[in-house]
């Protein structure tokens, strides 16, 4: 099936091959940006039908830089297998869908991952009440795993390093998985860290389950564009970077009209007041200063969608600056 | 001699309720216990469910009077030991269920769109029906108006069928793929029998070849070659596609249920027709397929529910139907862990639109008497 489909996006890109997606976009009048049929935290449609969430974050900001307006953009739902060929075949100018950045998504399927939005990885949870504090305490452990995912192979791969045996409970969804960690089918639930937040969040008592520290697996989730029209991804790439730079240098959306002001060279570049960054890009030269003023920096989307204060409850770990303990760096704007 | 024309009741055992009971339920001991065993299981479960979803149950505000926006809000995670269902996530997303993200001021042309499709429904249902021609004649050119209400054009503002999703798109591809598979598999059915060596061949293989795939396959197909084989520049809406790949699957399937029915028809039936000078075409519409058709309808309908429930299928390609908005709504970190509610609401609403059909199929064979025995003596 992988195989069928990667055939299928390498022909439809070779049918729909074209470069000058900006200007297809601004002749359109809105973004389509590919998302998630439904993923806490990441995009999901609120009780008025809006999207939201971190990704749906991603997709509104690349509508901002380009039209300087938030609501410029059209979710389309896509799902697991059928996120490649939408992109390939041109329905969607971007996908900003949870996906993993590997070499062969990179290369082979043609596409082109312009950025890190959310540095995820796979773990484990665990009744609090087995009082294990380290996976490589689970010796003999059930557990319940997603089948035909990689992280099926990881978790294969980790007990076998450690010397350590299990047996798996083969699931198809994160719904059964939930069911059955919680009907105490399976000790241990394991999927990429954000899943397990929002598994644990969906707990009648979310304090009788802890999320262990071990993180098995490398899982960068970005947006990505197709491949040969780099200027488009230069736009894509570059406003998820002017969130991550406001953060850097302190720029919210409630402080942004003062910081135009401000007498710090490059916080002047982002913003526009200086230099002709915008144009390059082919963009208004306020465009960085429109995502700050409607979207927010990067720490305000993450705090608003999967941040301690949601339900979610994710810590910024990975996912802080890199002058905090984190791995966020984006390339100086000059 | 008084006494012998006295008329003697039949024993109380075996009528009324008493009788009823002990034919059907007690009949011997065997019987007795599954009875027994039945009751016990219903006497748990029943008064159960119907305190989990209505008398313990938060429809709108949660126990301590509060309008509930959020999962925490409800009495059952409020109160873990008290409190049943919390429906007010299906009454606070009642909208996106219904009608998708269909835009607030456009909706009122769906629900005309609903209401028209009650009245071109009325006379298909009921033979009876006063004026039924000139319902059907509405029957007929329903589907050009909806087509129009629906997406916009002739003075209407077109809504993009990316933005139809819930009840909606599950109605559309449903009554959609059920209407147009109907005559398809008919001509496919009638083709497959033909004579002719190409026409048979080719309907064979159309045949054989979509139900040879999973439904998923065609979706797939659908969605990603069908735009290669179109020109350039036409671009095909993706609900279109996916109604094309649901509608060749029905219609594979529904062509061998009628190729069943026709091959109950004696020949003799055939016969007389030819006998009469009748052509290929009026034999068939006229004799053959009136009959072959009132034998169909049990694996007509079957197939019917079948497809209905099978457009949940299209969350695979990326369509929110009444589940996929479902699902959506369960990964809203404000409604997160409310799957119980959110799976019974909508197996309830399929289970509302199956039962009804299949309980139409009986009235329809009651109706039509497919059970007598035709043509043969």
């Amino acid at each position: 099936m992988k195989k069928l489909l990667s055939i299928f996006a390498v022909v439809a890109f070779a049918f729909s091959a074209h470069a000058g997606t900006l200007d297809d976009v601004k002749n359109r009048g809105f973004l389509k940006c590919g998302v998630t049929t439904g993923l806490a935290g990441f995009a999901a449609p609120d009780d008025s039908g809006e999207w939201a969430g971190l990704d749906a974050d991603m997709c509104r900001a690349v509508a901002v830089a380009v039209f300087g307006d938030r609501s410029k953009v059209e979710f389309i739902t896509t799902t697991g297998k059928s996120r490649f060929p939408t992109l390939a075949s041109g329905e969607v100018d971007m996908l900003a869908r949870n996906t993993t950045w590997t070499i062969s998504r990179d290369v082979n399927l043609g596409f082109e991952f312009v950025g890190v939005n959310f540095y995820d990885g796979q773990g484990f949870m665990v009744p609090s009440a087995l009082g294990v504090s380290s996976a490589t305490e689970l010796d003999g452990a059930t557990v319940c795993i997603q089948t035909g995912t990689t992280t099926e192979l990881n978790l294969a791969d980790f007990f076998r390093l450690n010397g350590i045996s299990y047996e798996a409970l083969p699931i198809e969804t994160n719904d059964e998985g939930k069911e059955n960690l919680f009907a105490g089918r399976c000790d241990v639930y394991t999927t990429d860290a954000s899943g397990l937040s929002s598994t644990r969040a969906a707990a009648s008592n979310p304090d009788k389950w802890v999320v262990l520290p071990e993180i098995i697996s490398k899982e960068p989730l970005g947006p990505l564009v197709r491949h040969g029209d780099h200027q488009w991804g230069d736009v894509v790439r570059w406003s998820l970077n002017a969130m991550i730079i406001a953060e850097e240098l302190g720029i919210t959306s409630e402080n942004v009209d003062a910081q135009t002001s401000s007498n710090v060279p490059e916080v002047l570049r982002l913003l526009g007041v200086e230099g002709n960054y915008g144009e390059m890009l082919e963009l208004s030269n306020d465009w960085a200063y429109q995502i700050i003023k409607q979207i927010g920096n990067y720490s305000e989307s993450y705090e608003a969608n999967v941040g301690p204060d949601t339900p979610l409850e994710i810590a910024r770990g990975l996912n802080a600056l890199w002058t905090q303990g984190g791995i966020l760096y984006a390339p100086p704007f000059r | 001699m008084n006494e012998m024309n006295e008329v003697r009741k039949p024993p109380v055992a075996t009528t009324g309720i008493i009788g009823w009971l002990r034919i059907n339920l007690f009949f011997n001991w065997t019987n007795s216990l599954i009875t027994l065993f039945v009751i016990y299981c219903l006497y748990q479960f029943i008064p159960w469910i119907l305190d989990w979803t209505i008398f313990s149950a938060d429809f709108k505000y949660n126990y301590l009077g509060e309008q509930i926006t959020n999962q925490e809000m409800c009495s059952r995670n409020l109160d873990p030991e008290n409190g049943g269902a919390c429906w007010a996530v299906i009454y606070v997303r009642f909208y996106q269920f219904i009608y998708g993200f269909y835009p607030k001021v456009e909706v009122w042309r769906v629900n005309l769109a609903y209401i028209m499709l009650a009245f071109a429904l009325l006379p298909l249902l009921y033979a009876k029906l006063p004026y039924r021609k000139y319902f059907l004649y509405f029957t007929y050119i329903f589907p050009v108006i909806a087509y129009f209400l629906l997406n916009g054009g002739f003075g209407f503002t077109e809504v993009s069928t990316n933005k139809w999703g819930g009840l909606l798109v599950t109605l559309v591809l449903g009554c959609t793929g059920i209407a147009l598979a109907f005559p398809i598999g008919i001509m496919l059915a009638l083709g497959r029998r033909s004579k002719l060596p190409v026409i048979s061949m080719m309907c064979t293989l159309f045949i054989e070849f979509i139900r040879g795939v999973p439904l998923i396959t065609l979706l797939f197909f659908g969605m990603v070659m069908l735009p290669l084989f179109l020109p350039e520049g036409i671009d095909m809406d993706g609900l279109v596609r996916v109604l094309v790949a649901v509608t060749l699957f029905q219609s594979a399937y529904m062509a061998e249920v009628i190729r069943g029915g026709l091959q109950a028809i004696p020949p003799g039936q055939y016969e007389a027709a030819k006998s009469l000078g009748m052509s290929y075409w009026r034999m068939n519409l006229l004799i053959i397929l009136p009959q072959a058709i009132r034998i169909s309808i049990p694996p007509i309908v079957n197939t019917s529910i079948g497809l209905f429930k099978d457009t949940t299928l299209v969350i695979i390609v990326g369509i929110l139907d009444l589940l996929g908005i479902g699902r959506g709504t369960l990964a809203d970190t404000n409604w997160l862990g409310l799957s119980y509610e959110i799976y019974f609401f909508v197996s309830l609403v399929f289970f509302i639109f199956t039962f009804g059909m299949s309980r139409y199929s009986l009235y329809l064979e009651k109706k039509l008497k497919t059970g007598i025995n035709m043509g043969a003596d």
